[in-house]
C-alpha cells in the first residue's frame, strides 16, 4: 500500500539528507507557510521535507505536531505554538522565529494530524533519535523502530550498533537486526536469528514469527519448523505471565470489593446492623474528591492525599448522624434497620442529585496514577490498580492493628461479643456504637475515593457496590475481618479468571450461583465468628 | 410527576405564549417533544429537547407554518421505557400535537411504537438504530446499520487494512443486532471466524482490566486489528481509560465507536483517546457555511460558547424541517396527507449535501469516519462519495435480506417478502 512507498521515500530522503549538508533556514520557513494550507495528503510529504530540511527547528516542530500544539492565525496564516500550563494559561511562540509573541487576535485554527500522520511523525523522530545522546529517548527511538523494522537500513543499525554500549538498547536493535534477518528470508541467518528472537517477548517479535510461518514460498520446510519452535516457546512463556496477570487482575478486583466491604464488615460483621445506605457513603467519598479537586484545583497531584481524610471525616460523620437520628432507635429490629437505611440511602440519593446535577462528575486522575509499569514486553502493571491494591491492604491492616491495640477498638470488640456485660464494665455501649458505625462509613468513604479513580463518579455509584459488599461479608464470615480479606481476593480471582472464558456477564452470574451453593452447605461463611456470644 | 411535567410544559409555554395570545386556539399547531429531562439518558437528550425548541422558536420567526403559530409541548418520559408509552399517548391523546420529535434508547421506541400506530400519530425519532424495523408512523431521521456501521467496517478494512475483528458492545438490543449484522458483513468479506470476536458487558461496566488485555492479546499475532465498539453509556470513559493505562494506542488497534460523539466527549480530557474513531452522518468539525452558521444559533440560543453540536441534533433539525417543507406542500397537518407528502422530500443537510426522505422512511445521508482530537472535536479522515440510502431491513442478515420496506402507493409496507411476494405486516 502506500505506506510502504511512503517508507522507502523516508529512507531515501535520510541517506540523501546526510550527504547533502548544506542547510538553509530559508528552506524551513518555506516549508512551515505551507502547513496552513495543507491537508492530510499533502501534510504526509510536507512533513518528510520539513525532517530533511535538516533545522534545528524541525524536530520540535514535529513533536509539538504529533502532541497537538501547532496553530495558525487564519487570517495572516502565521504558524506557532501554543502552550497550557497547569492554570490554564496559554502562551504562543512563533514556529519561524522561536519568539514568544502576544496572544494573537481572532480564533485560532489547529494545524490538525491524524493517525497516519502520527504514525509518520514518530518514524521520523525515532530515526533522529537513535544518535541522541540521551539514553532514555534513544530506548524508545529503538522500540519505535521495533514496531516497524521496515523503515530502517541494516547498516544503519549495524553503525549504532558499533557505538551503542547501554545493555537495553543493544539487546532490541539485536532483536531488530534479527527481525530483519527473518524477513529476508536467508536460509543462512536463520539460525543466528531465531538464536536472538528466541529469548524475546516483544509482541512484534511473535507478530513477525506468524507472519514468516505462513511464508510457505519464502522459507523451507525444515526453518518453518524451526519457526514454529521457537513461536511454541515464546508462546508458552507468554500465557504463563498471562496467568500472572490474570491473577493481578482478580487481585486488583479483589481490593476494591475489600475497601467497599470492610467498613460493611464492620457495621455489619461487628455491630449486627444491616446498613443499605453502606453504598452512599462510598458514594459521598467519591464526590468529596469531587469537591477537593474543585476547591483545590492547582493541587491535583495531591489532591487524593487530601481527599482521603476528608472523605474519612465526611462519610464518618454521615454515618454518626445515621446512627444517632434513626438506627440506635430501631436496635435489634432488623427488618425496621433495612428498610429505615434504605429509606436513608434514597434520601442520599436525591440529595447528590439536587447539590451537584444528576449527571456524572469528572474527576480527575493525577498524572502518577496513569500509565503502567512495563515489566517485560509480556506483562504489564497499570500503575492505579497497582496503587490500589498497597492502599486497600494497608488501610486493612491499619484498622486490624487499631481494633487489637486502641481502648476504641477493645472497647468495640468487648460490645460486639457481650453488650451486656461490656455495659456492666461501664463502657458506654451507645457511645461505642456511634463511634463504630461512623468508623466503617468512614472507611466507605475511604472507598469512594478509589472508586473515583476508576468509575464514574455520579449518584448512583453506591448501588453498584452494595451488593458485592454484601456478597463479601456473608461468603467471608460474619464478624470476621480476616474472612473479608481472603473472600475478597478469592472473588475477585475467581471472577477474573472466569471473565476470559465465558464473557463478564456470564462470570458474574457464575460467581453469584457458585456462592449460592457455598452459602447453602456453609451458611456461617468461610471463617466464621468465634465465640460465646449469642 | 404530573406537576413537574406541567410546571417544565408552562414555563416552555410561557415563552411563546407572548406572541401567540391572541391567537385562537384552532390557529396553533401543537409539536410534541418527548425526551427525557431527568434519569440516565437526560445527559444526551435534554439536548435534543432544546434543539427542538430552537426550532420551533426560529419557525414561528419565520411566520408559522400555515399562517399558523407552533407550540411546543414538552414531557419528560424520565429514562424510564414504559412512561414513554404513556406520555406518547398523553400527547396524542390530551393534547392533540400534530407531530412527536423524541426517543433515544431503541427500547424507549419501541416502547412508544404501538401506541403511535393505534393512534395513528407521527413520532421523527432522530438518533442512530440497529433497523430491522419500519413504521408507517416513524420516521427515523438517525442512520440504519448501513450508514454507520457498515462504511466503518469498510473503512478499516480498506483503508486501514484491518483483518482481525474485536466487536465489544453493552448487552442490550442495539449492539446485540449491529454485532450480528457486522459478523455476517464480516464473514461474507472473508473474514475468518477465528478473527473475530466478540464481547458483551453489561451497562455501566467499570472494570475493564480483563477485557482490554484480551483486545491486546488479539491484536498482537501480526494481523492488524480493530475494535468496533457499540459501547453506550458512560461505561466508554473507564474503557478508554484503561485503553490508555494499558498502553493501547490508536495507533496499534484502532477502536470505532458508534455512540461516542461530541457531546459525549466534551467536559472529558480526550488526550489518551486522540486518534481512536467514531462514525457519523455529521460531526462539529465539518466546515460549510450551514453549519457554522447552525452552530452559531446553537450557540446564542443556549447562551454558553463551550456547548457543542453533533449527529443527533442535525438528524433533529433534518427531521423538523423535513416535517415544514411536507405540512406547507401537504397544506395540512393530517398525518396521512403529511406522511405521503413526506416522501421524496429533500432539504439540505448541514454537510453540504441534501438529506432525502426515501419511501421507507429512512433518510439518504453522507457518512464520515473522523479521528478524536485532544480538544474534543472529531477530525473527519474519510467520507462517503455520495449520500448513502439508509436500509430499514438489513442486507447482510439472513432473516431480513429478502424484505423492503415500501410506503408509498401502491406497495405502502413496511416489511414486504420479495421472495414470498407478499406484505407479512399489518398495512
Amino acid at each position: 500500500m502506500n505506506f510502504n512507498i511512503l517508507r522507502i521515500v523516508i529512507l531515501i530522503c535520510f541517506t540523501w539528507s546526510s550527504l547533502v549538508s548544506a542547510k538553509s533556514d530559508a528552506q524551513f520557513d518555506k516549508l512551515v507557510a505551507k502547513l496552513p494550507t495543507s491537508n492530510f495528503k499533502s501534510l504526509a510529504p510536507l512533513l518528510d521535507k520539513i525532517a530533511l530540511s535538516d533545522d534545528p527547528r524541525s524536530s520540535e516542530l514535529l513533536g509539538r505536531l504529533s502532541q497537538g500544539d501547532v496553530y495558525f492565525v487564519p487570517s495572516s496564516k502565521q504558524v506557532l505554538y501554543m502552550a497550557k500550563d497547569a492554570q490554564g494559561t496559554r502562551t504562543y511562540t512563533d514556529v519561524i522565529t522561536t519568539q514568544a509573541i502576544d496572544t494573537p487576535q481572532g480564533r485560532l485554527k489547529k494545524v490538525r494530524v491524524n493517525n497516519y500522520i502520527r504514525t509518520l511523525i514518530q518514524q521520523l523522530q525515532a530515526q533522529q533519535n537513535l544518535n541522541n545522546p540521551d539514553k532514555v529517548i534513544r530506548l524508545s527511538a529503538a522500540k519505535e523502530i521495533l514496531r516497524d523494522v521496515d523503515s530502517i537500513y541494516t547498516e544503519t543499525l549495524n553503525k549504532r550498533l558499533a557505538k551503542e554500549d547501554d545493555e537495553e538498547i543493544i539487546d532490541i536493535l539485536d532483536v531488530i537486526v534479527a527481525l530483519k534477518q527473518l524477513k529476508s528470508g536467508d536460509e543462512n541467518q536463520l539460525d543466528d536469528s531465531l538464536t536472538v528472537l528466541k529469548g524475546s517477548l516483544e509482541p512484534d517479535v511473535r507478530a513477525t514469527l506468524m507472519n514468516e510461518l505462513n511464508a510457505i514460498d519464502k522459507h523451507s520446510a525444515s526453518s518453518i519448523k524451526d519457526i514454529q519452535r521457537v513461536l511454541d516457546t515464546i508462546d508458552r512463556k507468554r500465557k504463563w505471565y498471562g496467568y500472572v496477570e490474570n491473577i493481578f487482575f482478580g487481585l486488583s478486583l479483589g481490593s476494591v470489593l475489600l475497601l467497599a466491604a470492610i467498613g460493611l464488615a464492620i457495621t455489619f460483621g461487628v455491630m449486627g446492623v444491616i446498613n443499605m445506605a453502606h453504598g452512599e457513603m462510598i458514594m459521598l467519598g467519591a464526590y468529596t474528591t469531587y469537591v477537593v479537586q474543585q476547591l483545590f484545583p492547582d493541587l491535583l497531584t495531591y489532591s487524593l492525599f487530601i481527599a482521603v481524610p476528608a472523605a474519612f471525616l465526611v462519610s464518618g460523620l454521615v454515618g454518626i448522624i445515621i446512627e444517632r437520628c434513626v438506627i440506635q432507635f430501631l436496635k435489634g429490629r432488623p427488618l425496621e434497620t433495612l428498610l429505615a437505611t434504605f429509606g436513608v440511602s434514597l434520601i442520599l440519593q436525591q440529595l447528590v442529585r439536587t447539590v451537584f446535577s444528576p449527571l456524572n462528575r469528572q474527576v480527575a486522575s493525577p498524572e502518577w496514577m496513569s500509565g503502567s509499569w512495563q515489566i517485560n514486553p509480556a506483562l504489564s502493571v497499570t500503575f492505579n490498580r497497582l496503587y490500589i491494591i498497597l492502599f486497600s491492604l494497608s488501610v486493612f491492616f491499619a484498622l486490624l492493628v487499631f481494633l487489637k491495640k486502641s481502648s476504641l477498638g477493645l472497647h468495640v470488640r468487648a460490645v460486639a461479643q457481650n453488650r451486656e456485660m461490656a455495659k456492666a464494665l461501664s463502657i458506654k455501649s451507645n457511645w461505642v456504637d456511634a463511634a463504630t458505625f461512623g468508623l466503617g462509613s468512614g472507611i466507605a468513604g475511604i472507598a469512594g475515593v478509589v472508586l473515583s479513580q476508576l468509575t464514574n463518579v455520579g449518584p448512583n455509584l453506591g448501588q453498584a457496590y452494595i451488593i458485592d459488599s454484601f456478597l463479601v461479608v456473608v461468603f467471608g464470615g460474619v464478624g470476621n475481618l480476616w474472612g473479608a480479606l481472603v473472600s475478597a481476593m478469592s472473588l475477585g480471582i475467581l471472577n477474573k479468571f472466569l471473565e476470559p472464558l465465558t464473557g463478564p456477564v456470564m462470570a458474574s452470574i457464575l460467581v453469584l450461583v457458585g456462592l449460592v451453593f457455598f452459602i447453602q452447605k456453609r451458611p456461617q461463611g468461610l471463617f466464621p465468628k468465634k465465640g460465646r456470644a449469642e | 410527576m404530573k406537576l413537574r411535567t406541567l410546571i417544565i410544559r408552562s414555563s416552555l409555554v410561557l415563552s411563546t405564549a407572548f406572541s401567540s395570545m391572541s391567537i385562537a386556539e384552532e390557529e396553533i399547531i401543537k409539536v410534541g417533544v418527548l425526551h427525557s429531562l431527568t434519569g440516565t439518558m437526560a445527559i444526551s437528550e435534554t439536548t435534543l429537547k432544546d434543539t427542538v425548541l430552537m426550532m420551533v422558536d426560529e419557525q414561528n420567526k419565520k411566520g408559522g407554518l400555515l399562517g399558523k403559530k407552533l407550540e411546543a409541548v414538552v414531557v419528560d418520559p424520565a429514562s424510564n421505557w414504559p412512561l414513554f408509552a404513556e406520555k406518547a399517548r398523553e400527547l396524542l391523546v390530551k393534547e392533540k400535537v400534530d407531530v412527536i420529535f423524541g426517543g433515544w434508547t431503541s427500547v424507549s421506541r419501541k416502547s412508544v411504537l404501538p401506541v403511535i400506530e393505534e393512534l395513528n400519530g407521527m413520532l421523527f425519532y432522530p438518533v442512530q438504530y440497529e433497523g430491522e424495523e419500519s413504521s408507517k408512523n416513524v420516521f427515523y431521521t438517525g442512520a440504519s446499520p448501513n450508514q454507520q456501521a457498515i462504511p466503518a467496517v469498510d473503512y478499516l478494512m480498506n483503508d486501514i487494512g484491518a483483518k482481525r475483528w474485536i466487536l465489544l458492545g453493552t448487552d442490550y438490543v442495539y449492539p446485540r443486532t449491529t454485532n450480528k449484522i457486522l459478523e455476517s458483513y464480516l464473514k461474507q468479506n472473508g473474514v475468518k471466524p477465528e478473527d473475530i470476536m466478540v464481547s458483551y458487558t453489561p451497562f455501566g461496566h467499570s472494570d475493564w482490566q480483563n477485557i482490554v488485555s484480551q483486545v491486546k492479546k488479539f491484536g498482537s499475532t501480526g494481523k492488524k486489528t480493530a475494535v468496533v465498539s457499540t459501547i453506550n453509556g458512560d461505561a466508554n470513559i473507564p474503557f478508554y481509560k484503561e485503553l490508555g493505562n494499558q498502553g493501547i494506542s490508536a495507533q496499534d488497534i484502532p477502536v470505532v465507536a458508534f455512540s461516542v460523539g461530541e457531546e459525549e466527549l466534551s467536559g472529558f480530557d480526550t488526550s489518551p483517546l486522540v486518534g481512536h474513531l467514531a462514525a457519523w452522518n455529521y460531526f462539529q468539525s465539518i466546515y460549510t457555511p450551514e453549519n457554522e452558521a447552525f452552530i452559531a444559533k446553537w450557540k446564542t440560543y443556549i447562551g454558553d460558547d463551550k456547548r457543542v453540536t453533533n449527529d443527533p441534533m442535525e438528524a433533529t433539525y433534518i427531521g423538523f424541517n423535513m416535517w415544514a417543507k411536507a405540512v406547507a406542500a401537504a397544506g395540512t397537518t393530517d398525518v396521512d396527507k403529511v406522511s405521503d407528502a413526506l416522501i421524496g422530500v429533500t432539504v439540505p443537510n448541514l454537510t453540504g449535501g441534501v438529506a432525502v426522505m426515501n419511501p421507507n422512511h429512512h433518510l439518504s445521508k453522507p457518512v464520515f469516519i473522523g479521528e478524536i482530537q485532544d480538544d474534543g472535536q472529531v477530525e473527519v479522515v474519510w467520507e462517503t462519495p455520495g449520500t448513502v440510502r439508509g436500509d430499514a431491513w438489513s442486507d447482510y442478515l439472513e432473516s431480513s435480506k429478502n424484505i423492503m420496506s415500501d410506503w408509498s402507493a401502491p406497495m405502502s409496507c413496511g416489511n414486504y417478502d420479495v421472495v414470498a411476494g407478499k406484505c407479512s405486516g399489518a398495512k
